[in-house]
Parts: C-alpha cells; structure tokens; sequence
C-alpha cells in the first residue's frame, strides 16, 4: 500500500472523529441550516473542478471543468446564503425568556 | 503563490470550515460560524486559482459567474416550505460536480475516447491503482448522489409518485448491479493502466442508473433518512475526490460532511425505530395498509368537532402544546398557527411547540418554519423535552401529523410503527386533532387516538381551521 492512500487515511479518519464530535453538538433545532452548512462546505470540490477548468488539457476537459466549477459554485454561494438566511429567522422570545425554567 | 503557501491556505479554510459547524450548535453563533465558512471557501478559491496548473481562466470566470447567479437567486427567492427540495437540489449538483471532476481527471490520465492501448499506456502521467481506485469511488458515489438527489427532488415536488415503487426482484436486481459495479472497479484497480475504458463509462451509467432505482422505492415520509444519506454520500464522493487529487482540504471537508450525514441518518432512523436497511430495502406500510383498514373498518365512531367546539376548548385551556407535522408544511399554515398561538397568550395561556425529529421531510423542517412565522425558537421542544408535560396540559392541538401522535406505537405491537418513539398526547385533557381526511398516515396504522374520548376531530384544511379557530379565541376573549 502506497505512503499516500496511509497519509489519506490518516486525515480522513481524524476529521471524520472531528466531524462527528462537533456535529452531535448541533441541536435537532437547527439540522436543516447544519445540512445547508455542510452542503456550502462540501461545495469545496470547487477546488478540484477549478483545477479541471483552468488546466486547459483539452475541450473536453474545460467544458466539463466548466460544468462543474458551475454545479459547485451554485451549492457554496447558495448554501451560505441561505444558512444565512435561516440562521437570521430563529429568534429568542423577549417575553418567554423570564418566565422560563430551563 | 508557492506550493507551501497554498498548503497552509487550504489548512486555514479547513480550520475556519470545522469553526464554521461549532458555529452551528447555537442560533446566537450560527451566523458567525457561516461567516468563517464563507471565509474558509474564500481563501480556499483564491489559493486554487494562484496554482501553477491554472493557465486559462475564462471557463473558470464564466462558471463562477453563472454558479453564483444561480445560487443567489435560487436562495433569495425560494420558499421556506419549499427547504427539503432545495436541499435534496443541492446534493445532486454536488454529485454532479464530483462526478465530473472525477471523469475529467481519469480523461486527463487514460483519454476517455482514446483506444486503450499503446497511447494511453505511454501517457505522461500514467494512472495508479490507488488513483484509479478513488476516481472509481468517486464517480460512481458522485453519479448515484446525483441521480438519487433528483430522484429525492421529484417525490418531495410530487412530478414522481410519493409512494413507494416496487416489483418483484426489485432487491435482488439491485443489489446484482451494485455488485456488478463493484467488480468493475476491482479490475480496473488490479489493471488500472489497460483496462478498457467503457468499464469506466459503464461505472458511470450504473451509478446513474442506481440512484434512480435506489430511491424509486422508498416513500415520502423516509425523505428526511434519504436526504441525510445523500448528503452523507455527497460528502464520501468529496473525500474520494481527495484521495483521487490529493488533496487534504477535500478530504477533510468531505469528511466533515459524510459524518454530518450519517449523523442525521443515524438519528433520524432512531426516530422511526428503523434500521437503515429497513429504509433503505423495506417498502414501509405496504402490508400494514391493506390489511389495517379490514380490520377497523369504517364504522368506529370518533368525535367530529366543529371549529366552534374546538375554539371553546381553546379558550377554557391554561396550556396547550402544538404539535405540528408534514400537514403543516403542506396547507403553509405555520403563520395561522402563531397567530392562534399569539391570540391564545394574550389570554394568558401557556404555548408550547412540540417537534418530533421526523416531522416532515427532513431533519430540523419544522423548526424552519415556526422560526420563519415568528415562533421564538425557545418555546420549540424536542420529543424528549416535552414528553412529560403532555400529562399536565389542557389542550393538545395537532396539525396535520398522524404517525408520531400514534399511541398504538407503544402498545401495539403489530402496528408497523411499533417501537417508534411518540408523544404521549393522549395524556392530555382534550386533544384536537386538525385533519385533512380519516385517511390512515403514510406507515399506514390506523390511529387510535382518534377514536379516544377526550379527541376531538376537525376534519378540513389545517390553514382555513386555524384561521377560523384564531377569530374564535379572539370573539370569545370579548364577550
């Protein structure tokens, strides 16, 4: 087995851990804006599809490129700003706030 | 930029991206934490474009454009009762752009339209097997990620049929193509130089072809288990993608996304008392619903109120729970509903919100939808918060949920819903039950809470009821 698919590994496994212990954190009120976040996030294969775009191999290989950075592009601009979005409506109760006992 | 700059830019961005969901576990720090993403994406982009790979940017421009247009309007315009079916859009254009991504670099590395031989063999670069065996997974989760999401988009829009589709086989087909698939990949790892190359596009089309069949026959209600599974696969595609171009950041972020995924699907097949291959492989309700309504029959009597009845149990009530579902998400009555709510505080009356994790079609979508009618997001409840108070409120008003208000849950142990977690609001003093129709839920059970005494049905739109219902409270608090 390759240096590289071990180091891979390696990452895959901590951020995995990592994800798992931040995600459990986010309460059940707000799951739709944690899965809006991580689509925007996960709309970081923007950096491959840039890479396929730009690298100007062939047409084939830019209008694919193109497709993609397109397809990614419309997941990050569109995720953050309607997490943003949803994020802005959940407001706390002026008045529920004094009268509550937890 | 040098090769270690960018490195440590793309360590940034994955940093800010882990903050960035930390953010998340508080409304109050949730809109930081989406600014440091947006940050993290940022700094990502602008290391990506310095890399010396890049030559030509006038397809990298024009998408970027086209891409922020389309999410910008797609994110000011859309609905908020309208979220599962942007989010279900959403994981199939990331499906889409990993999977092409991945067709990209294996055509950059083997030629796709090239006869393998001589030629591609002797390429420049070459292909490795762990290469060949990350494109693999790549493409194959990517296209199944986006077909599925499609899949999901329609059943959620209702242009493909909510219920689910089956025929005889179905699994087993299924399953002979996965493993098909599977083999497919296996020897163009064993032979990543000079296996043909419609083994690759063949790889491609199953995975296409899979995402249809895999989501074909599962139901409407499974749509929050579908939707985080999708999710969960378009973050392993991401994360193949980085094993394929090795790239940290992309195996990072991919991860975070895969376990935020599997997370909510863990959860929300907790909330069913499901297993993931019950969702995933079981058609629910199939033999229940044929078999439940024999048996009940039509005659049972229930109590079938009016507005007016019900406006007067409202209005002697000190504390009444809402217990919203898909129903309410269908009629868009969650601005009626606070008005109720408000009309009802006036009076001094105590209002809670009980939200189950699978009300609606999917994690979190009933809390979007109070918060955007104004419910402040203290007065929501979770199942294990509010159970115990169902015993000591006077009024339980539920809107347009049926299976998570079963009873017969607890107790019944040949309900198809048996074992699944639900409130207990049969507890309650009286319970008003706002409905469509008698039709039993979508697992099918009939529910006998709405043949208990202390229910009172109100049969009709959600919407029209609880406007009525809003004067009612209001005209009674007068007089």
């Amino acid at each position: 087995m390759s240096e590289d698919l071990i180091f891979g590994l390696y990452i895959f496994a901590l951020a995995t851990f990592v994800g798992y212990q931040v995600i459990s954190r986010v309460p059940p009120l707000l799951h739709t804006p944690l899965m809006s976040g991580t689509n925007a996030i996960s709309g970081i294969s923007l950096v491959g599809s840039l890479v396929a775009a730009g690298a100007k191999h062939d047409l084939v290989s830019s209008i694919l490129g193109f497709v993609a950075v397109t397809a990614a592009t419309i997941n990050v601009v569109g995720g953050f700003m309607i997490t943003d979005r949803m994020l802005r409506m959940f407001k706390k109760g002026p008045t529920a706030r004094d009268g509550k006992a937890h | 930029m040098g090769d270690a700059l960018i490195s440590l830019a793309y360590l940034a961005s994955s940093i800010l991206f882990i903050m960035c969901l930390r953010g998340l576990s508080s409304p109050e720090q949730g809109r930081r934490g989406v600014f440091l993403g947006e940050l993290g994406m940022f700094i990502a982009v602008i290391a990506t474009v310095a890399k010396k790979e890049i030559i030509s940017y006038e397809w990298i421009v024009a998408g970027l454009l086209l891409g922020s247009t389309i999410g910008t309007a797609i994110s000011l315009k859309i609905p908020m009762t309208k979220m599962p079916e942007r989010i279900a859009f959403s994981h199939a254009f990331g499906g889409l752009a990993t999977a092409l991504v991945g067709v990209t670099e294996y055509h950059k590395l083997r030629g796709l339209f090239s006869v393998a031989t001589e030629a591609s063999v002797h390429a420049e670069h070459g292909i490795n097997r762990l290469s060949m065996g990350a494109l693999g997974f790549e493409v194959f989760l990517g296209s199944l990620t986006f077909t599925g999401s499609i899949m999901a988009f329609g059943k959620l829009q209702g242009f493909i049929t909510g219920a689910p589709v089956t025929w005889k086989g179905q699994n087993a087909m299924n399953i002979g193509a996965f493993f098909g698939t599977i083999a497919l990949l296996v020897y163009q790892v064993i032979f990543p130089e000079t296996a043909p190359t419609w083994m690759f596009m063949v790889m491609c089309a199953s995975g296409l072809a899979l995402g249809v069949l895999a989501v074909l026959p599962i139901g409407g209600a499974d749509m929050p288990v579908v939707i985080s599974l999708l999710n969960s696969y378009a973050g392993l595609a991401a994360c193949a993608t980085g094993f394929a171009l090795k790239s940290n950041i992309l195996i990072i972020s991919g991860a975070l996304d895969g376990s935020s995924g599997l997370l909510l699907s863990m959860m929300m097949s907790k909330a069913m008392n499901r297993s993931f291959a019950n969702v995933v492989f079981g058609a629910f309700g199939t033999a229940g619903g044929t078999a439940a309504p024999t048996t009940g029959g039509a005659a049972r009597s229930f109590n079938e109120a009016t507005v007016e009845d019900a406006g007067a149990v409202l209005q002697a009530s000190q504390s009444v729970i809402v217990v919203p579902g898909y129903g309410m998400a269908v009629s868009q009555a969650q601005h009626a509903v606070r008005d109720l709510a408000a009309a009802l505080e006036k009076r001094g009356t105590e209002v809670k919100y009980a939200i189950h994790p699978v009300a609606g079609r999917m994690p979190g979508h009933m809390n979007v939808l109070l918060a955007e009618s104004n419910v402040p997001y203290d007065s929501l409840y979770d199942l294990d918060m509010i159970n115990d108070d169902f015993a000591r409120t006077d009024a339980v008003l539920v809107v347009g949920a049926n299976d998570v208000v079963n009873p017969g849950a607890k107790t019944d142990t040949s309900s198809p819903i048996y074992g699944m977690p639900v409130f207990n609001v049969e507890q309650a003093r009286s319970v008003i039950v706002l409905k469509r129709s008698m039709n039993t839920g979508f697992s099918g059970a009939e529910n006998e809470l709405f043949f208990l005494p202390n229910t009172m049905m109100v049969l009709g739109d959600a919407k029209k009821t609880i406007l009525a219902l809003v004067s009612e409270v209001k005209g009674g608090g007068g007089h």
